[in-house]
This record gives C-alpha cells, sequence and structure tokens, in this order.
C-alpha cells in the first residue's frame, strides 16, 4: 500500500508541470492586451512599455514560463494586474468559499444520488427507477444556471425566504457558520447539486443492478443471509464506485461553477476566474487555473487512494 | 409420512420449474421425481442446459419469485418447501442445505474476506459471538484441508488458487452443520487433479460428518466417485436412475448409453463438455409432446415422437423413461430415412 501511494504521489508530478505548462500558454498564447485593465486607453508608449517591463511581458515565453513555476512552487503566484493584490490571497480567498459551497453540494448530491440509485437499482424497471431516472436525466440535462435563476425568481424575490445573491450579509468581513450566513448557500448549493445528484444516481443505480446481477447474490441467498444483509453486501460492493464518482465531482464543482457562482454573485473561485477573464488579468487568472487543477489532480490522487483502501479488488502491488 | 417410515432428505414429486423471459415460457424442468435420503449421494448428470442447475436452485427456492413458476412438491425432511415462511427459508438455507457453486470466484463476495463470509452465516445461523464464530470458521477451514488456514481466514476470494477457493466454498457450506449438501459442478472449473482432489474431500466429508449430497456434474466419472445413484436428466426430465455400478454397467436409456460411450478415456480435461452426442439439445420454449431425445435418438420409433415415454422401473432400484428400452416396438417406416440423414453427419 505504501509503495501505490508513492508511485501515485511521483506520478502527480509530470501531471503538474504538464498543467502549468498547458495554462500558461493558454493564457499567454491567447489574443488580447494583457495590460487592458489597468491603462488608460490613451496611456503613453513610455508608460506603457515601462508596464510591460515590470510585469515581466517582454521576455521570452521560456523565461517567463519558468520564472512564473520557480515563484509558483514557492507559493508566490505574482499580483494581481486588476486589484494589485498577491494572487495567491485573492485565490485561496475564492477556493476556500468555493470548496465550502462544492462540499456542500456534492454532499447534497451523494445523499440524494446514493438513495435514488440503490433504490433504482434494487427496484429495476418499477415505477421508482423511472422516476428516477427522469430525475437524474434532468438533474444533467438542465442548464443549472437557468435553474439557479427560477429558484432565485420563486424563493427570493417571490417569496423573500432567503437572500437571491451573495456570500454573506453586507458589512460582514469573512464566513461565519450562522444562519446570517448559512442562507446565502443554500439556493446556489441546491442549485450545484443537481449534476452531482443525476451522476451520482446514474453510477450507483449502475452498480447496484451490475451487483444484483451476479452470481455471489444467489450465493448470499443460499446462506440464508436476508434482504437487510443481501443489502449491505451490495452498499460495500458499490460504495468504492459511488465515492469515486463524488470525489471527481467534488472537483467538477471547484471549478466548474462559474456560471452559478456569477449567478449568485458567490464570491468564489468561478466568480473569480469571470473577473479574471474579462479583465484580462494574466497572473491571476494563470494562477488560479494552476491552483484548480492542482486541487482536481491532488482530489484524484486521494479518491485512487482511498478506493483502493475499500476496494480489496483493486492491485496494490 | 409416518413416525415409524422417517421422511427422506429431500424429495421432488412432479417438480416443473418454468421461466418467463421476452414472452417466451422456457420449460426448463419438466416432472422430475427425485428422493434422496439420509446420507445418501445422488448424482445429476447430463448435458449442459438440460435442467441441473434449475433443479438444484428450486430445491432452496432461489429462483427469482417474480419470473419462476415452480409446479410440484419438494418436501425437505418432510416439509412443504413452497409452503414455507421467509424466516422458516433463510433458517433452512445455510443452516440445513448448503450449497456450492462451480466457480466459487463469481458465488463468493469479493470484497469480504473469506472469514467475514463465513463468520456471517455462523452468527446468522448459529447465533454465535464475533470471536466464537471466527474460531468455528478457522475449524471449518481446517476441516476441508486448507494449507495454513490462520491466514486464509483473512484472505479474499481473489487472492486464493481455483482449488484453495473451492475448499473454502465448501469449509463456507459446511461451517453450520448442514444436513444435505447441494453441489453445482463443483469440479467443473478446476484442473484435472486438483478436481480428484476436491472429490476425495467431499468423499471424506460426507462419509465424516453423514451428509446427505446432491452432485451435480456432466462428467459421468466424477459422479462416479462421489455418489451411490446417478440420475441422468435431459430436456429438464430424469431419463434414467441408478446406483452407480448398475447404470455404469448397463445403461438402458439411449442418451445414457450415448453419454457412457461419449466418454474419454481417462478422465475429463478441464473444461471438456460432452458434446460429442450429435444434434443439438431441446429447446426448451418449444418442447415436442413425445420423447424430446427423438431428434437425436438412433431407436426413435413413430410412438417416440407421440407419446411421452413415462418413467418405468426395470428393476426396484433401476427407472428409465424410454419406450425402446422397455421393449415397445412398434416401427414407423418413415422416420427411419430421417434418423439415417442425423447420424451420416
Ligand atoms: N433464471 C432463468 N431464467 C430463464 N431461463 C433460465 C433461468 N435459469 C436457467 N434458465 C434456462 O434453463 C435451462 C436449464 O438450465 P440449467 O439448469 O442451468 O442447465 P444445466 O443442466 O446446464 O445446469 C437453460 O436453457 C437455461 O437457459
Ligand atoms: S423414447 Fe424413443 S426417442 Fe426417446 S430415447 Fe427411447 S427410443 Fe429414443
Ligand atoms: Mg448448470
Amino acid at each position: 500500500m505504501g509503495g501505490y501511494v508513492v508511485r501515485r504521489l511521483l506520478l502527480t508530478i509530470p501531471i503538474m508541470l504538464g498543467v502549468a505548462l498547458v495554462c500558461f500558454m493558454l493564457v499567454h498564447l491567447s489574443p488580447g492586451d494583457p495590460l487592458v485593465s489597468v491603462l488608460p486607453p490613451d496611456a503613453s508608449q513610455a508608460l506603457r512599455e515601462q508596464m510591460i517591463s515590470l510585469y515581466g511581458f517582454d521576455q521570452p515565453y521560456v523565461v517567463q514560463f519558468f520564472k512564473w513555476l520557480f515563484n509558483a512552487l514557492q507559493g508566490n503566484l505574482g499580483t494581481s494586474i486588476a486589484t494589485g493584490r498577491p494572487v495567491i490571497d485573492e485565490v485561496l480567498v475564492a477556493a476556500v468559499n468555493s470548496l465550502r459551497l462544492a462540499v456542500l453540494a456534492t454532499l447534497l448530491g451523494f445523499c440524494f444520488g446514493s438513495l435514488f440509485g440503490f433504490v433504482a437499482g434494487y427496484f429495476q424497471n418499477s415505477w421508482i427507477d423511472k422516476l428516477a431516472s427522469m430525475l437524474s436525466i434532468f438533474g444533467v440535462s438542465v442548464p443549472h444556471y437557468w435553474l439557479g435563476m427560477v429558484l432565485v425568481i420563486i424563493f427570493a424575490s417571490q417569496l423573500y425566504w432567503l437572500p437571491a445573491t451573495g456570500g454573506g450579509p453586507t458589512g460582514s468581513d469573512g464566513w461565519q457558520w450562522d444562519w446570517d450566513h448559512l442562507q446565502y448557500m443554500i439556493l446556489p448549493a441546491i442549485t450545484l447539486s443537481v449534476i452531482p445528484t443525476g451522476i451520482i444516481s446514474r453510477t450507483v443505480r449502475a452498480v447496484v443492478a451490475e451487483t444484483l446481477a451476479q452470481e455471489f447474490i444467489v450465493g448470499l441467498r443460499a446462506r440464508g443471509l436476508g434482504e437487510a444483509a443481501v443489502f449491505r453486501h451490495v452498499v460495500k460492493n458499490a460504495a468504492p464506485t459511488a465515492l469515486a464518482v463524488m470525489g471527481l465531482q467534488l472537483g467538477y464543482l471547484m471549478g466548474g461553477s462559474i456560471l452559478v457562482e456569477t449567478v449568485f454573485s458567490w464570491p468564489g473561485t468561478g466568480l473569480l476566474l469571470n473577473t479574471a477573464i474579462f479583465q484580462r488579468d494574466m497572473p491571476l487568472l494563470q494562477g488560479s487555473i494552476w491552483v484548480l487543477a492542482l486541487f482536481f489532480v491532488s482530489l484524484n490522487l486521494c479518491v485512487d487512494i482511498f478506493q483502493a483502501l475499500l476496494d480489496p479488488r483493486i492491485e496494490r502491488s | 409420512m409416518s413416525d415409524l417410515q422417517p421422511a427422506a432428505m429431500v424429495e421432488t414429486r412432479g417438480l416443473k420449474v418454468r421461466f418467463e423471459q421476452a414472452g417466451k415460457r422456457i420449460e426448463a424442468v419438466n416432472g422430475v421425481d427425485l428422493s434422496v435420503s439420509r446420507g445418501e449421494a445422488l448424482a445429476l448428470i447430463g448435458e449442459s442446459g438440460s435442467g441441473k442447475s434449475v433443479t438444484l436452485r428450486a430445491l432452496m427456492r432461489l429462483h427469482p419469485e417474480r419470473s419462476t413458476r415452480i409446479e410440484g412438491q419438494i418436501e425437505i425432511e418432510g416439509r412443504e418447501l413452497m409452503a414455507m415462511s421467509r424466516g422458516e427459508l433463510s433458517r433452512l438455507r445455510g443452516g440445513e442445505v448448503a450449497m456450492i457453486f462451480q466457480e466459487p470466484l463469481l458465488a463468493l463476495d469479493p470484497v469480504y474476506t473469506v472469514g467475514q463470509q463465513i463468520v456471517e452465516g455462523l452468527r446468522r445461523h448459529r447465533g454465535l459471538s464475533r470471536s466464537e464464530a471466527r474460531a468455528r470458521a478457522l475449524e471449518a477451514l481446517k476441516s476441508v484441508r486448507i494449507p495454513s488456514p490462520e491466514s486464509r481466514l483473512d484472505a479474499y476470494p481473489h487472492e486464493m488458487s481455483g482449488g484453495m477457493r473451492q475448499r473454502a466454498m465448501i469449509a463456507l457450506a459446511l461451517s453450520c452443520h448442514p444436513k444435505l449438501l447441494l453441489a453445482d459442478e463443483p469440479t467443473t472449473a478446476l484442473d484435472a487433479t486438483v478436481q480428484i482432489q476436491i472429490l476425495i474431500l467431499l468423499r471424506e466429508l460426507r462419509r465424516e460428518l453423514g451428509l446427505a449430497l446432491i452432485f451435480v456434474t456432466h462428467d459421468i466419472a466424477a459422479a462416479a466417485e462421489v455418489a451411490d445413484r446417478v440420475a441422468v436428466m435431459y430436456g429438464g426430465r430424469i431419463v434414467e436412475m441408478a446406483p452407480v455400478r448398475e447404470l455404469l454397467r448397463a445403461p438402458r436409456h439411449p442418451y445414457t448409453i450415448a453419454l457412457l460411450a461419449s466418454r474419454p478415456d481417462g478422465g475429463l480435461a478441464k473444461g471438456k463438455r460432452l458434446e460429442t452426442i450429435p444434434g443439438s439439445p431441446p429447446d426448451l420454449a418449444a418442447l415436442p409432446p413425445g420423447c424430446a431425445f427423438a431428434p437425436r435418438c438412433r431407436h426413435a420409433m413413430a410412438i417416440c415422437s407421440s407419446q411421452l415415454p413415462p418413467s418405468e422401473r426395470i428393476d426396484s432400484e433401476h427407472l428409465v423413461a424410454c419406450h425402446w428400452a422397455m421393449g415397445r416396438s412398434d416401427a414407423d417406416p418413415y422416420t427411419q430415412p430421417r434418423q439415417e440423414e442425423r447420424m451420416d453427419r
């Protein structure tokens, strides 16, 4: 097991370097003026050149890349062009906000997805299975920013039950675990949970159906085990897959919630990326993408290791 | 069934099993009468698809209830199986009647260790504490002569060899001390040498424990190793039943005769099937009104395709279901060319 973890860790190093290179290229090779957000359109040529050399944009790409990588490995992702604050601070604050939302949404998705998936897999082709299938198809196919807006209209604009947008009450600095803050999370979390619910329930249904079709289920019944015990066996067989899918969904939600975070003005990485893209804030964009990628890769690593721990069938040698 | 004459370990009368599948009705078992007394071993042999496994699973009511129709009577020690409640059934399964399967890798839960699975059964049926159950599980593994049983307790099924797994499966089945063991081709998936070891183990355990056994196989040599009596199945019916020696010495049904003739000398190699009888097994969704073997039978007569041959006694222990074997001979001229055509192939 130790050897497996070490090999898996070593494997992430080239992945991280590759990701760093790809996001560097994406950001630098795309057209547009990197200084558009800080320089007025009528700035003098001298000022412009001074700014360009200050940010190092005049150096060869290779030098720029290795400089950036060298600094990044020490936790220095440069400064945001738009705000002048260190990128790492901006990204970490946003990442924590996103993570909080993503974890809640994934947990919701896991609970409902597993519930629907198990029931649908156990009672295949019953009405309850068909209902669960319809719900999960709805979940993965409905545009979730649209769903977010609908929820805002119903629960915020019409019923006044919950706040429409924002990451906390005005005037509050930082997150607190109280109702005043939590109520801001509810609508975005529900909106975000719809996709993981759909995907997890499809996966769990398939795994449960596949497990139930295996011969050992007859074997268990032939040992006189009751339905509850058989169910326990099915859960233990299906759990590694369900948890792996859940982990990946958490990763997607961390970076993939740009639209939802924008709809709800949730101060997370999605909103940050959105801002960075529109302001062509290259250090911020590059830094946030890299941090998100880092997060995704580590999450994958955790999922793999966790799965290997849970599932004795996975070769660990 | 009086008290003076104790009930058989298991007895079926007119057992029929039908599956409803995609609008088709598959008649897998079509009137099986068999009886196994305490401590006796019966082998069920026949080609693949002849209904051996379906018969065996019916004896524990293991078929999916929604898509299966079971008719006739099944009695386990005089108790009607089809009338049992869920609770009675689950006490019976594993506690009084146990089953072992052809491929233990598929029949054991892959994410539980062998020890956990034995312990689970012992706790269910014998109400033991976890540590008592573990001690008993170890005993069970020892009793099937598994090398280093302590370490096998914590091994997962996929970490063992095929023969070892089958031993573990047998240990699991026998851990709760059942009175009847149903074995569904337990040696078919194994190498020849391991096959023999498992057969010897089963024979020894049966003697030690006074276990009744129904042993399904398509290998008549394996049947001869462990069984007292043999029942030959074809198209979901028992076409001949006799003590092993009698059957090997004087088979009467044309199918049994062909089966014995097709037997390779020196035992069966791994995975080898008895497919040397020309023609194919009957379509269980469209069985003929007469003898199901008629299209492949060299002695078929007109009466064979119109009248089902009843099961008849040749002597006190030898039953056969065949018009020809019973000496009926109303050969019809125009069934002959059809048969010769078949034999030419
Ligand atoms: N659950 C089921 N549903 C439909 N058909 C089945 C089912 N189980 C077995 N059968 C069919 O019943 C026939 C007899 O099968 P089986 O008893 O397994 O044969 P064998 O003698 O090789 O053990 C086969 O044609 C098989 O396809
Ligand atoms: S009854 Fe007729 S067809 Fe069937 S086995 Fe006997 S001789 Fe052959
Ligand atoms: Mg079979």
